[in-house]
C-alpha cells in the first residue's frame, strides 16, 4: 500500500512549489510536482515596447535577477538585427558570471546546506579539531579555533535564547545527517560568512547596472557609457573596483565554497546513486567572446544529450518548430484549439490562465487531471533536466578540455565513478564546479574588456536601431542564455513597432513540469523515485534531492495517506526547551 | 512592548553573547541613526531602546512576488545589520531562508501566531490575487489571501516590502490578469507601512525595521503610509546630474558624447521628477552607484502604477496625463500633488536650500525644456 506524502510549501527556494510523492515500503514510487502562483507576465507585455520588456520579464525573478533581461534584450536584438559592440558583450558576460558566482555560493550555504549541516549537532564540535579540518582543506585565514571557538559559543546562545527564528523546526537529529559535529561546525561558521560576502560580488551590477537586485539592461548594449577620461561614466576608479570585486568573489569560491562542497560531499557518497533523473540533459550555451551570432565563441557549449550516453551531443534549433514545443494537457491553461495532446513552438504559443484544480482549502491536488501553474516544454517530444549538470555533461560531451578536467578532477579526488554524477549529488558538485570555472572566466572577460579599452573602443551601445520608425513592420526574434539553473529563452514577435507575442520558457519549466501527453515526467518528479524515505513525517530526502535543482518557482509539499488523510504533525524537535 | 519577556534575551544582550563589543553596538546604534535620517542626539536613545528591548518575533509572507525584497534585505550593508535581522529579530517564518519545510514550517508559523499574538510584525512581499476566488496563489494548501487574514489578525503592524506588497507591481500592470492586489486594499484595521521599490533599497528596508525594533513604534509616515525619511524627496532633487538638467545639457542618445560626460538622462525617459525615493541620496548596495549614476534613467519603481507610466525611454512630459507643455519640475508637483498631497514644493525646498534657488532652477529648467524639441 502506497502513502502519499505532500511538501507544500517547500522552502529555501524562490516560489510557490509543492511536491505530492507516493511511498512504498520506505520508497518513493511516483512523485508530482506543482506550482501553486501564477502571475500572468506573459500576457501584460503584450502591446508594450519591445525596449521595455526586458524591465517587465526581469520582475520574473529576484532571485536570478539580471537573466530574463538579458534574454529579452538578446530576443529584441535578434528580430531587429542589432549585433551590441564587443564592450557591451563583455559586460554583460561580467555581470552574468558574477551572478553565477552570488547564486550558486548562496544557493549551497543558504538554501540548499541546511539539507546536510545541521546546526544543532555543531555544539558537540571541538573547535580545535575544526580548526584542524580547515586549515588541511584550505588556506582561508579565518581558521583558528578561537574563531570557531567564537562562533559555537554564538550558537550556543542563540539556542538557549528560545528563539531558534528560521531554524526552528529544521530537520536537526536526522538519521540522514551524517556529517561529524566538527564539520557541521565549520559550515554553520561559513554560512554566516557566507551571507556577509554575498552583499559584496553583486557590488559589480550595482556599478554597471546602477542597482542590485534589478539593474538596468538595454537593448542594443549596456546603459553604462565609458569615458576613461571623465568622471560621469565607466573609468579606471570604477573598473578597478570590479576587478576588486571579481578576485575577492574568486577567491570565496576557491577558498571557501569549494572545499566545503568537497568536505561535506565526501560525507555523502550515498548520494551519487539517489535521484538520477531523466538521462536527457539540455544546454542552449552561454558565455559568447565573439559575438553572440558566433556559437563556436561560447563558453558553455550548446547541445542535448540523451539517455546518459555522453559520446553523441545532438545540436538544438530554437527556431525550428519541431524541436522545442510547450504542452499544457496538465496545466491550469485552456488547452490550445488544436487539441490537448498538441503542443506549440513558444513563437506561436499563449498563455490563457484557466484554474481547474480544488478550491482552497484542499488537502492535495487532483494529479489524474491538471495540476499546476506550470506548462510541459518539450524537445523532440522529450523531456530535458537542464542546469549545471547539464552544461558540464554537454561540454564534457562536446570534447571542452577545461569541462573535462574540471569533472575529472572533482570525480577523482571524491573517489566517485562517472556515473555518480547523474545524481542528486552531482548536480549539487557540478554547480560548484562550474562556479569556479566562471569564476575564472569571468576575469578573463574583464581583461578583454580593459584590452578593448586601451585598444581605444569605448562603445557601450549600438543605437543604430533605436527608433522604432525604422523596424520592419513585422520580425520574431529568440533569445537565449544559460541562467545559473539552467537553459532559458525568450521568444517575441514584434508588429508595428509593439510587442504582439511574447514566450518565456524559464529552466524550472523544464525541470518542474507536469507529465506530458504521453505522461512522461518532467526532471523533478523523475530524480525523486526511487528515494528511500526514513521517516515520511520529516521528508528530508525529498527537500535534498528537489533542492538539488535550486528550484525558481515557490514549492509546497504536504503529507498525506493513502485516504487523502494528513499525517500527523511533526512535533518541534529542534525546541530549545529541550 | 510584550508578556512574553521573560526569556527573550535583548538586543544588547544578545550582541554582547555574539561576542561583539559595547563599542560596537554603539557604532550600530549610530549606523541605525544616520539611516533613519535621525539627529545625533538620538543615537543614545536608539541604543537605550536597544538595551531593553526583547527580539521582536517577525512572519514573513510571500505571495505573488519574485523575491527581490528578500534578496535586497540581505544585501543591507553594515554587517552587524545582517547579523542583528537574521539572528537578533526572530524571523520565526521566511520561505527564502527558514530550514523546515512543508508541515513543519507552517507549525512554526502557527506557533509565532499563537504565542505572540498581538506582538509580532508580518512582513508581506508580494501581492494577492483576488480574481478567480484567489486560486491563482496557493501556499499549504490555502489561497494567498487567506493566510493573510490569519497572519494579520494577530500582528501588532505589518510592513508591505515593495512595490507588490504596496501597489501590487508589474502583475497588476494592465491587464492585470490576476486582480493583483495591495495589501492595503485588503486590510483596513491594522496599521500598515508601505516600503515600496522593486525592490527597496536593502538599508531602508533594514532602517524601517530597526526603527520599529529601537522605538517600539511606526516611523513617521507619509500620507500614503510611506515612511518620510526615505520616501520625503524626489530623486530628481537629491540627483547629482541635477545641474545638468539646470543647465539644460541633456544625453540625446545612449551611449553618445553627452551620456559619456554625465549629462541628464531626461530625455531618455529618466523618471526621476515623478519618484519619490532615496535611490539618488543613500545610493545602492552600500552607496556603490544608483541607476541615473550607470547611465540609465530611474524608472520610477517605487510609483504606483509606475508599469503603466512608461514607455520608460519617453520623456516625462510626454507620458499621458500630463499637459505637452508641462516640464519636469512640474509634472513632479502634479505627481506630488496627486500622490502625496501637496508635499510638492514644500518638500522640494526642504531639500534645496534656498526657495529662490529652487525657484530659479525651476524656471531655468522650464526655458531649457522648451528648447528640447527644436
Amino acid at each position: 500500500m502506497a502513502n502519499r506524502i505532500v511538501v507544500d510549501p517547500i522552502t529555501r527556494i524562490e516560489g510557490h512549489l509543492r511536491i505530492e510523492a507516493e511511498i512504498k515500503n520506505g520508497i518513493i514510487v511516483d512523485a508530482f510536482s506543482s506550482s501553486t502562483m501564477v502571475r500572468g507576465i506573459e500576457s501584460i507585455v503584450k502591446g508594450r515596447d519591445p525596449r521595455d520588456v526586458w524591465a517587465f520579464v526581469q520582475r520574473t525573478c529576484g532571485v536570478c535577477t539580471t537573466v530574463h533581461a538579458l534574454t529579452s534584450v538578446r530576443a529584441v536584438e535578434d528580430a531587429l538585427g542589432i549585433a551590441i559592440p564587443p564592450n557591451a558583450e563583455m559586460v554583460r558576460n561580467i555581470m552574468e558570471g558574477a551572478l553565477y558566482m552570488h547564486d550558486h555560493a548562496v544557493h549551497f550555504y543558504h538554501l540548499h546546506a541546511l539539507d546536510w549541516v545541521d546546526i544543532v549537532n555543531a555544539l558537540k564540535a571541538d573547535p580545535k579539531k575544526t580548526s584542524e579540518i580547515a586549515q588541511s582543506i584550505s588556506n582561508w585565514p579565518k581558521s583558528s579555533p578561537g574563531y570557531f571557538s567564537d562562533v559555537q559559543k554564538r550558537v550556543q546562545k542563540f539556542v538557549e535564547s528560545g528563539q531558534l527564528g528560521i531554524f526552528a523546526n529544521g530537520y536537526w537529529g536526522h538519521s540522514q545527517m551524517k556529517l561529524p559535529a566538527e564539520v557541521n561546525l565549520l559550515a554553520v561558521a561559513h554560512y554566516l560568512e557566507a551571507l556577509e560576502w554575498q552583499k559584496e560580488i553583486v557590488k559589480v551590477h550595482t556599478i554597471f547596472g546602477g542597482k542590485n537586485p534589478h539593474p538596468n539592461y538595454l537593448v542594443g548594449g549596456m546603459s553604462c557609457a565609458i569615458n576613461s577620461d571623465g568622471a560621469g561614466g565607466l573609468n579606471a576608479e570604477r573598473l578597478m573596483h570590479v576587478e576588486k570585486l571579481l578576485k575577492e568573489g574568486k577567491d570565496f569560491i576557491d577558498k571557501v565554497y569549494i572545499p566545503d562542497l568537497l568536505a561535506i560531499a565526501s560525507f555523502y557518497k550515498d548520494w551519487g546513486a539517489v535521484g538520477k533523473g531523466i538521462g536527457n540533459y539540455m544546454s542552449y550555451g552561454d558565455f559568447p567572446t565573439n559575438g553572440y551570432a558566433d556559437l563556436s565563441s561560447f563558453k558553455f557549449q550548446q547541445g542535448v544529450i540523451l539517455n546518459n550516453d555522453l559520446s553523441k551531443v545532438h545540436d538544438v534549433d530554437h527556431r525550428s518548430s519541431e524541436e522545442i514545443k510547450e504542452f499544457v494537457n496538465n496545466s491550469w491553461y485552456d488547452n490550445y484549439t488544436e487539441g490537448k495532446d498538441k503542443g506549440r513552438h513558444p513563437w506561436d504559443g499563449e498563455t490563457k490562465v484557466k484554474y481547474t484544480g480544488p478550491k482552497p482549502p484542499y488537502e492535495h491536488l487532483n494529479v489524474e487531471e491538471a495540476y499546476s501553474f506550470i506548462k510541459t516544454p518539450r524537445w523532440k517530444g522529450k523531456p530535458m533536466e537542464v542546469g549545471p549538470l547539464a552544461r558540464l555533461l554537454v561540454g564534457y560531451g562536446r570534447g571542452n578540455k577545461e569541462i573535462q578536467d574540471a569533472v575529472n578532477g572533482a570525480l577523482s579526488h571524491l573517489n566517485v565513478p562517472v556515473d555518480a554524477l547523474f545524481s542528486t549529488l552531482g548536480r549539487t558538485a557540478a554547480r560548484g564546479i562550474e562556479t569556479q570555472l566562471v569564476a575564472n572566466w569571468t576575469l578573463e572577460f574583464f581583461n578583454t574588456l580593459m584590452n578593448n579599452i586601451k585598444n581605444g573602443d569605448e562603445r557601450m551601445a549600438n543605437t543604430d536601431s533605436w527608433e522604432p520608425s525604422s523596424w520592419p513592420n513585422e520580425t520574431k526574434g529568440v533569445g537565449y542564455c544559460e541562467a545559473p539553473r539552467g537553459a532559458l529563452a525568450h521568444w517575441i514577435k514584434i508588429k508595428d513597432e509593439k510587442t504582439e507575442n511574447y514566450q518565456l520558457v524559464v529552466p524550472s519549466t523544464w525541470n518542474a513540469s507536469p507529465r506530458d501527453p504521453k505522461g512522461q515526467r518532467s526532471a523533478y518528479e523523475e530524480a525523486l523515485i526511487g528515494t528511500p524515505i526514513a521517516d515520511p513525517n520529516l521528508p528530508l530526502e525529498i527537500i535534498r534531492t528537489i533542492h538539488s535543482f535550486d528550484p525558481c518557482l515557490a514549492c509546497a509539499v504536504h503529507l498525506y495517506d493513502e485516504h487523502g488523510k494528513h499525517i500527523s504533525q511533526v512535533q518541534n524537535i529542534a525546541s530549545c526547551d529541550s | 512592548m510584550s508578556t512574553n519577556n521573560e526569556n527573550r534575551k535583548t538586543y544588547y544582550e544578545s550582541i554582547i553573547n555574539q561576542g561583539y563589543s559595547r563599542r560596537d553596538f554603539m557604532k550600530f546604534s549610530t549606523y541605525m541613526a544616520a539611516f533613519m535620517g535621525l539627529e545625533s542626539s538620538m543615537v543614545g536613545q536608539i541604543a537605550q531602546s536597544l538595551e531593553n528591548t526583547p527580539r521582536l518575533p517577525v512572519i514573513w509572507e510571500h505571495y505573488q512576488e519574485c523575491t527581490c525584497c528578500s534578496e535586497s534585505f540581505i544585501r543591507s550593508n553594515h554587517p552587524i545589520v545582517a547579523d542583528i535581522i537574521l539572528d537578533r529579530i526572530s524571523l520565526d517564518y521566511s520561505l527564502t531562508l527558514m530550514a523546515a519545510s512543508g508541515h513543519q514550517a507552517e507549525a512554526a508559523k502557527a506557533e509565532t501566531m499563537k504565542k505572540y499574538h498581538g506582538e509580532y510584525i508580518l512582513c508581506v512581499e508580494g501581492s494577492i490575487p483576488l480574481g478567480d476566488d484567489g486560486n491563482y496563489c496557493c501556499i499549504a494548501g490555502k489561497s494567498a489571501k487567506e493566510t493573510f487574514l490569519e497572519a494579520a489578525a494577530g500582528a501588532k503592524a505589518i510592513i508591505a516590502w515593495g512595490s507588490c506588497a504596496s501597489n501590487g507591481c508589474v502583475q497588476a500592470a494592465k491587464p492585470n490578469p490576476t486582480e493583483a492586489t495591495p495589501i492595503h486594499k485588503i486590510v483596513k484595521n491594522k496599521p500598515i507601512i508601505r516600503v515600496p521599490g522593486c525592490p527597496p533599497i536593502g538599508e531602508v528596508m533594514a532602517g524601517v525595521i530597526m526603527h520599529v525594533v529601537a522605538f517600539g513604534r511606526l516611523p513617521k509616515l507619509d500620507r500614503l503610509g510611506r515612511p518620510k525619511a526615505f520616501y520625503g524627496k524626489r530623486v530628481h532633487d537629491t540627483c547629482y546630474r541635477r545641474p545638468y538638467y539646470d543647465a539644460g545639457l541633456f544625453a540625446e542618445t545612449f551611449d553618445d558624447d553627452n551620456s559619456k560626460k554625465g549629462y541628464c538622462l531626461y530625455k531618455l525617459g529618466c523618471k526621476g521628477p515623478m519618484t519619490y525615493n532615496a535611490c539618488a541620496s543613500m545610493k545602492w548596495n552600500n552607496g556603490v552607484s544608483f541607476p541615473i549614476q550607470s547611465g540609465h534613467g530611474c524608472i520610477g519603481c517605487s510609483e504606483e502604477e509606475f508599469w503603466d507610466n512608461g514607455p520608460f525611454y519617453e520623456r516625462t512630459t510626454k507620458v499621458p496625463g500630463f499637459a505637452v507643455e508641462s516640464n519636469a519640475d512640474t509634472v513632479g508637483k502634479v505627481t506630488a500633488g496627486v500622490l502625496a498631497g501637496g508635499l510638492a514644493l514644500h518638500a522640494i525646498a526642504a531639500n534645496i536650500s534656498k526657495r529662490k534657488e529652487l525657484m530659479d532652477r525651476i524656471n531655468r529648467g522650464k526655458s531649457n525644456e522648451k528648447n528640447i524639441d527644436s
